[in-house]
C-alpha cells in the first residue's frame, strides 16, 4: 500500500473534529438526561438518576407529551405513505417528457426554496378563511407534503435516470402487461430507494416545526410540544424527552439500513438464471 | 404520442393536486392579503399598497433584511468550506469504499434526529455556566463566563453550521465520487501539485455539487425564524422573525407584504443560481 500523504492526517484531524462536533452536543444532552433528582440544566452530575424520565411518563407533569407524540407518529406515517405513492407516480411520469414538465418541475423546485413560513402562514390562511379549519390531519399534513414530496421526487429522478429499461423490455416482449412489468419488474428494483423515501418522508415530518406552527390548529405536534416546552422548562426533563426523541429516530434509521441490506443481499444471493437453460 | 402523454399527465395528477392546493393556493392568498387593510383587532379585503409602503420605508425593515443576507452570506461560507473539507476528505482520502459509506452515513445520521432537541443539546455546553465557560475558567483563560457563546448571533450561526453543513457534504461528495480517477492521474502525469489538481481539476469538477449545497443552505437559512429565534434567545432579528412577530400580532395583510418580497428575494437568488447548474442531471 502506498504510504499516507501528511494532508490525510491533517484532513482526518479535522473530520474527527466535525464528528465530534456533530455529536458532542447530543452525547452531551443525553449524558445529562440521567442527572440527579437535585441536578441542572448543566454539569456537573448531582448523582445518577432516572428521575427526569420518570417525570416525563408521569401523568401530566409537563403538557402532553404523549398525545402529541402520538399524532406526530399518526401524521409521519400519513405523511410517509402519501410521499411514497406520489413520488413513485410523478416519478414515473417524469421518465417521458409531456406537456407541463417543464413547469412542473420547476414547481417542485420551488416547494423545496419557498420560505417555510410562507406555507404555514398561507395554508393556515386558507383553511381558516375557507371556515375549514386548522388540523393537524389535514392542514398540517399537506403543509408537510410541500417538504417531503420535492424529497421523494428528487430520490425518484436518480432512480430512474440509472435504471436500465431493457429489464421493462424485456418483460413486456414476453408479454407483460403495463401493470405487469411495473409491479414484478420496476417496484422490486426501485423498491431500496422507497424505503428511502418513506425514511424521508416520516423524520421530515416527525422533526417539522415552522410547516406546521401556523397550520396545525389547537392540537400540537410533539416538535411544536417541545418548542413550547423550550421557554417555560428549565429542567433536565427536556433532555430526557430529546435523548428518548433522538432515541426513536436513530433506531428507526438502522432499521432502514438493515431492510436496505437485507434486499440487497437477497438479491444479490438471488442473481440471474441467464443461461443456465442453455447447457 | 397522445396516450404517452395522457398517462403521464394521470401518473402528475395526484402531485399537481398536492402543489396546486398546500403550495400555488396559500401563496396567492398571500399575495391577495398583502395587499389588504388592517386594524389593530382586525383586517379585511381591500386594495391598497400601504403594507409595502410601510414596509419599504420601514429603517428597520431595511436593516432586517440585511442581517438576513449577511447571515445566509457568512453560514453559506462557513459550511461550503467545512462541507467541502469533508467530501473531500471522504472521496479522496479514504481508499475503500465500504469506509466510505460507513464515514459518509456516520456524517449524515444526525440530519435525522429533530433540529430543535439539537439545538436545546448547545445549551449544557454553551450556557453561562457550560462546559464550555467551566473549562476556560478551570484553565485559568478567564475570569468572567463568556455572555456571548449562547443567545448570541455566534449560537445562532454555530447551530446553522450544526445543523446545514450536511446539505452541503451530501452533494459535494456525490459529484465528487463521480470525477474519473484518471483525469486526476492525467494531471498528476502532467506534474501538477496536490493543490494543483484541487483547483485546476477537482473544483471546477465538483461545481454542481457546490451549487446545489449553496441552493439548499441559502434558502433554508434566509427564510429561517425557528433557529433564529431559540439560538438567540429572541435577541437577534431577521425577516422570518418579522413576519411571526407581525403574525403574533394578528397582522396578517403586514406579515404577507414581508412574506411576499422575501419570498421574490429568495426566488431571485436561487433562479441566479438555477442558471449555473442543471439539477436534472445532476441526480
Amino acid at each position: 500500500m502506498e504510504k499516507r500523504p501528511l494532508s490525510f492526517y491533517l484532513l482526518g484531524s479535522f473530520f474527527a473534529l466535525f464528528m465530534l462536533f456533530l455529536y458532542g452536543p447530543t452525547i452531551t444532552i443525553a449524558i445529562l438526561s440521567f442527572q440527579g433528582p437535585e441536578g441542572g440544566l448543566t454539569f456537573p452530575l448531582r448523582g445518577v438518576s432516572l428521575n427526569w424520565f420518570r417525570e416525563l411518563f408521569m401523568e401530566q407533569a409537563v403538557g402532553d407529551i404523549w398525545g402529541s407524540f402520538r399524532r406526530s407518529l399518526a401524521l409521519g406515517l400519513m405523511v410517509m405513505v402519501t410521499t411514497v405513492v406520489v413520488s413513485v407516480m410523478a416519478g414515473l411520469a417524469f421518465r417521458h417528457r409531456f406537456a407541463g414538465s417543464t413547469v412542473l418541475f420547476y414547481l417542485v423546485i420551488g416547494s423545496l426554496v419557498i420560505p417555510s413560513i410562507l406555507v404555514s402562514m398561507g395554508i393556515g390562511l386558507l383553511f381558516d378563511r375557507t371556515g375549514i379549519g386548522n388540523h393537524w390531519a389535514t392542514s398540517a399534513f399537506g403543509a408537510h407534503l410541500t417538504w417531503t414530496l420535492p424529497f421523494g421526487i428528487l430520490i425518484m429522478f436518480a432512480v430512474f435516470n440509472r435504471f436500465n429499461p431493457a429489464y421493462e423490455e424485456a418483460a413486456r416482449d414476453q408479454g407483460a402487461s403495463t401493470w405487469q412489468v411495473f409491479v414484478h419488474v420496476v417496484l422490486p428494483l426501485i423498491a431500496p430507494a422507497l424505503v428511502g423515501v418513506g425514511l424521508f418522508g416520516f423524520t421530515l415530518s416527525y422533526d417539522e416545526i415552522a410547516r406546521t406552527i401556523l397550520a396545525s390548529g389547537s392540537r400540537n405536534t410533539l416538535p411544536l410540544e417541545i418548542w413550547g416546552m423550550t421557554t417555560n422548562v428549565t429542567s433536565p426533563v427536556l433532555y430526557a424527552l430529546g435523548t428518548l426523541t433522538t432515541v426513536f429516530s436513530l433506531s428507526l434509521v438502522v432499521l432502514v439500513i438493515v431492510a436496505v441490506t437485507v434486499m440487497q443481499r437477497r438479491r444479490a444471493r438471488a442473481g440471474s438464471d441467464a443461461g443456465s437453460g442453455m447447457v | 404520442m397522445r396516450r404517452a402523454h395522457l398517462n403521464s399527465w394521470l401518473l402528475a395528477a395526484p402531485l399537481t393536486l398536492v402543489l396546486a392546493v398546500f403550495l400555488i393556493l396559500p401563496i396567492l392568498l398571500i399575495v391577495a392579503v398583502s395587499f389588504w387593510s388592517s386594524t389593530e383587532f382586525s383586517f379585511g379585503p381591500d386594495f391598497q399598497f400601504g403594507n409595502y409602503a410601510y414596509l419599504f420605508g420601514s429603517a428597520v425593515a431595511w436593516k432586517v433584511f440585511g442581517l438576513t443576507f449577511l447571515m445566509a452570506a457568512i453560514v453559506w461560507a462557513l459550511t461550503l468550506v467545512i462541507g467541502f473539507t469533508i467530501a473531500f476528505f471522504l472521496a479522496f482520502h479514504i481508499r475503500t469504499l465500504k469506509w466510505q459509506m460507513a464515514l459518509f452515513l456516520l456524517t449524515t445520521i444526525p440530519f435525522w434526529t429533530s433540529n430543535i432537541i439539537r439545538m436545546i443539546s448547545w445549551i449544557p455546553l454553551l450556557g453561562k455556566n457550560g462546559l464550555v465557560n467551566q473549562t476556560l475558567i478551570g484553565a485559568g483563560l478567564i475570569d468572567q463566563p463568556l455572555e456571548w457563546l449562547l443567545y448570541s448571533g455566534f449560537s445562532v450561526c454555530l447551530a446553522f453550521v450544526h445543523l446545514y453543513t450536511l446539505f452541503m457534504v451530501v452533494p459535494i461528495f456525490n459529484t465528487m465520487m463521480r470525477i474519473d480517477k484518471s483525469l486526476i492521474e492525467a494531471a498528476r502525469d502532467g506534474g501538477a501539485s496536490g493543490f494543483q489538481i484541487l483547483t485546476n481539476v477537482i473544483i471546477p469538477l465538483t461545481k454542481p455539487g457546490i451549487m446545489i449545497g449553496s441552493i439548499f443552505v441559502i434558502a433554508l437559512v434566509m427564510s429561517d425564524f425557528v433557529t433564529t429565534r431559540f439560538m438567540s434567545g429572541s435577541q437577534l432579528a431577521n425577516v422570518g422573525r418579522l413576519i411571526a412577530n407581525d403574525i403574533g400580532l394578528l397582522q396578517y395583510p403586514s406579515a404577507s407584504a414581508t412574506a411576499v418580497v422575501l419570498l421574490i428575494t429568495v426566488l431571485l437568488t436561487i433562479g441566479a443560481m438555477l442558471r449555473l447548474v442543471d439539477i436534472r442531471k445532476e441526480l
